[in-house]
């Protein structure tokens, strides 16, 4: 066995961390049934489509772009808040970690195979929804590709999660994790509107308060670009490469102290 | 260079709920293994076994001290190319099949496909689960997790092979099986580590062994030498009056006894001399000797009496 370290050799170890956990995810029967209460809600919009005179499609890709995000949502959180914490749990970290791996290594395999596990989920969700426009329109029009922009920015905002899922289970328990992250989450999108408002009140300490939110935890308004896809608009090129910059960073940090907090931890 | 080297190694946790008080689950611990010996870790539930493999393997972290394994810091993952390592009550991942687990562990090692897949069946056939390596783990009985456990540990050959309880929840036929294995192992020139508290087993199996109590080591050598050391006799002297037995005391290893004009004595071999010496004296008379040949069972117990007797429990202020 020869143990000098190159790049594929340090990479091996974190892809087949990642690969295992995708493989665990998709042996879980939870995410079908997720995943199957998705395609029906996409396919009950063509319903609400009938009722709405003249803006069918709009309504089936408001509806559409919605479950995608909020099953996605769910999965991530349900999956995420058990990456490590259950590992833990069940003491199956002990075998792993007594191969020769760090422990960075399997955080980052962790929050990749997580990703892909989405990355799969939200392309078959999104198969569904061109699916039910097609059968909607019996054709597709220059302007549908816009919607690939809104499952991209989807698709930024779970990565998000997950990395908040991540580093929460690090060090409580996954019902404690489940809750951080969708507060999180649900102030992340309404980070925006907590500092105007905190702007108004004129009152400094609720001002610097609500400052801090907004910098200090995700913006995930800022991907919340469905409605306006939904219309037939495209999203600015720039908007594009910010949001991925964005979420690249938040990405880093988040699993960089995951790693952080991880590598320090007695498996006890 | 010695396969596994403990340096002064201690481990504190932190106990209790509101007001955390610190735990010293290991006290100083120092040790030294050598290459191709089997070694046995002794000691009751709570003496720091696991603790102490927990360290070697870098599940957790030293308050004191350094470990090495041949050389390197344990826990760094370069030491794990050179030792495999069996939990305690092993849990591997239950959707798998032992041949995907195989599989999925075998890929963190510098080793080809083909490496991969010859090791999986090797290891697979050592432990005889060949038949069983499309079933899922979910549905594997304990004995046979355990055996999976120690393939898994033995996937990539390693030199040192460190096994916490290996024979823990296992009937006879797995423990005969699991035995057999560590025997295989030492004919093969490994390293094997283990902690048991099944004395049989370490008797049968151990090169050395070393007892710990309370997280400190109590006695560490090979098996005949601590025995041959607590080794002595038990010897009646009729004596008329407990007075005329004063000398006697000094040999005594562990309290006498008199009663009807009988002294009853365990002494150590090297003091038989002075025992009949002193029992050529007026009105000494020796009745019977018999010699005392410890079982490691015994040794066991004696050695963790005598610590309970001297110290009390090994908690921080």
């Amino acid at each position: 066995m020869s143990s000098a370290p190159t790049l594929a050799s340090t990479l091996a170890p974190t892809l087949a961390i990642g690969r295992n956990t995708f493989r665990e995810a998709v042996r879980d029967r939870v995410l079908y049934n997720l995943i199957a209460f998705a395609l029906i809600m996409i396919a009950s919009a063509l319903l609400f489509g009938e009722i709405s005179i003249g803006i069918q499609k709009t309504i089936l890709l408001n509806i559409g772009l919605s479950s995608i995000s909020v099953f996605g949502l769910l999965i991530a959180i349900f999956l995420g808040i058990g990456l490590v914490y259950k590992e833990m749990d069940r003491r199956s970290l002990y075998a792993l970690l007594s191969k020769p791996i760090r422990r960075s290594q399997f955080i980052v395999g962790k929050f990749l195979g997580l990703n892909f596990t989405i990355l799969v989920n939200t392309a078959f969700m999104s198969l569904g929804l061109w699916v039910a426009l097609f059968y909607l329109t019996r054709g597709f029009e220059p302007q549908d590709i816009y919607l690939w922009e809104a499952i991209y920015f989807i698709l930024l905002q779970l990565s998000l999660v997950t990395a908040l899922c991540l580093f929460f289970s690090c060090f409580s328990t996954p019902v404690l994790s489940a809750v951080f992250t969708f507060v999180a989450y649900v102030i992340g999108n309404l980070a925006s509107d907590i500092r105007t408002f905190g702007e108004l009140t004129e009152n400094p300490l609720l001002q610097w308060l609500t400052t801090g939110i907004y910098y200090v935890l995700p913006n995930f308004s800022n991907f919340n670009v469905s409605a306006w896809v939904a219309h037939g608009n495209p999203v600015e090129g720039s908007v594009i490469l910010w949001n991925t910059l964005y979420a690249l960073c938040y990405d880093t940090i988040l699993v960089a102290a995951s790693v952080w907090i991880f590598s320090r931890k007695d498996l006890k | 260079m010695a396969a596994i080297e403990i340096s002064g190694l201690s481990k504190d946790f932190l106990v209790g709920f509101w007001r955390k008080r610190r735990f010293r689950a290991l006290d100083r611990l120092s040790l030294q293994v050598e290459q191709g010996e089997v070694f046995g870790f002794l000691g009751p539930n709570g003496a720091g076994k696991t603790t102490t493999l927990k360290i070697l393997t870098g599940l957790i972290f030293p308050t004191e001290g350094t470990a090495t394994i041949l050389g390197k810091a344990a826990g760094q993952p370069e030491a794990f190319l050179h030792a495999g390592f069996l939990p305690e009550n092993p849990y591997f991942y239950d959707y798998l099949t032992p041949q995907e687990l195989l599989d999925y562990f075998a890929r963190f090692f510098p080793l080809t496909p083909q490496q991969r897949k010859r090791r999986c069946d090797a290891v697979l056939g050592q432990v005889g689960l060949s038949e069983a390596r499309d079933r899922p783990l979910r549905k594997f009985s304990k004995g046979m997790l355990q055996r999976v456990g120690i393939a898994q540990a033995i996937l990539h050959e390693p030199e040192i092979v460190l096994l916490d309880e290996p024979m823990s929840g296992l009937d006879p036929v797995g423990r005969h099986e699991v035995r057999e294995l560590i025997l295989q192992l030492r004919a093969a020139g490994k390293t094997v580590f283990f902690s048991t508290h099944i004395l049989s087993d370490a008797e049968a199996l151990c090169d050395r062994i070393a007892i710990l109590r309370r997280g400190q080591l109590v006695g560490v050598g090979q098996i005949s030498e601590l025995l041959r050391r607590q080794a002595g006799y038990d010897a009646v002297i009729e004596c008329p009056s407990l007075e005329a037995a004063r000398p006697l005391e000094s040999l005594a290893a562990r309290p006498p006894l008199y009663s009807g004009g009988h002294y009853s004595v365990r002494i150590q071999e090297p003091d038989l001399s002075r025992l009949l010496g002193i029992c050529q004296g007026d009105g000494l008379r020796l009745i019977s000797l018999n010699p005392v040949r410890l079982s490691l069972e015994d040794y066991f117990v004696e050695v963790l009496r005598e610590k309970d007797s001297e110290h009390s429990p090994a908690a921080l202020p």
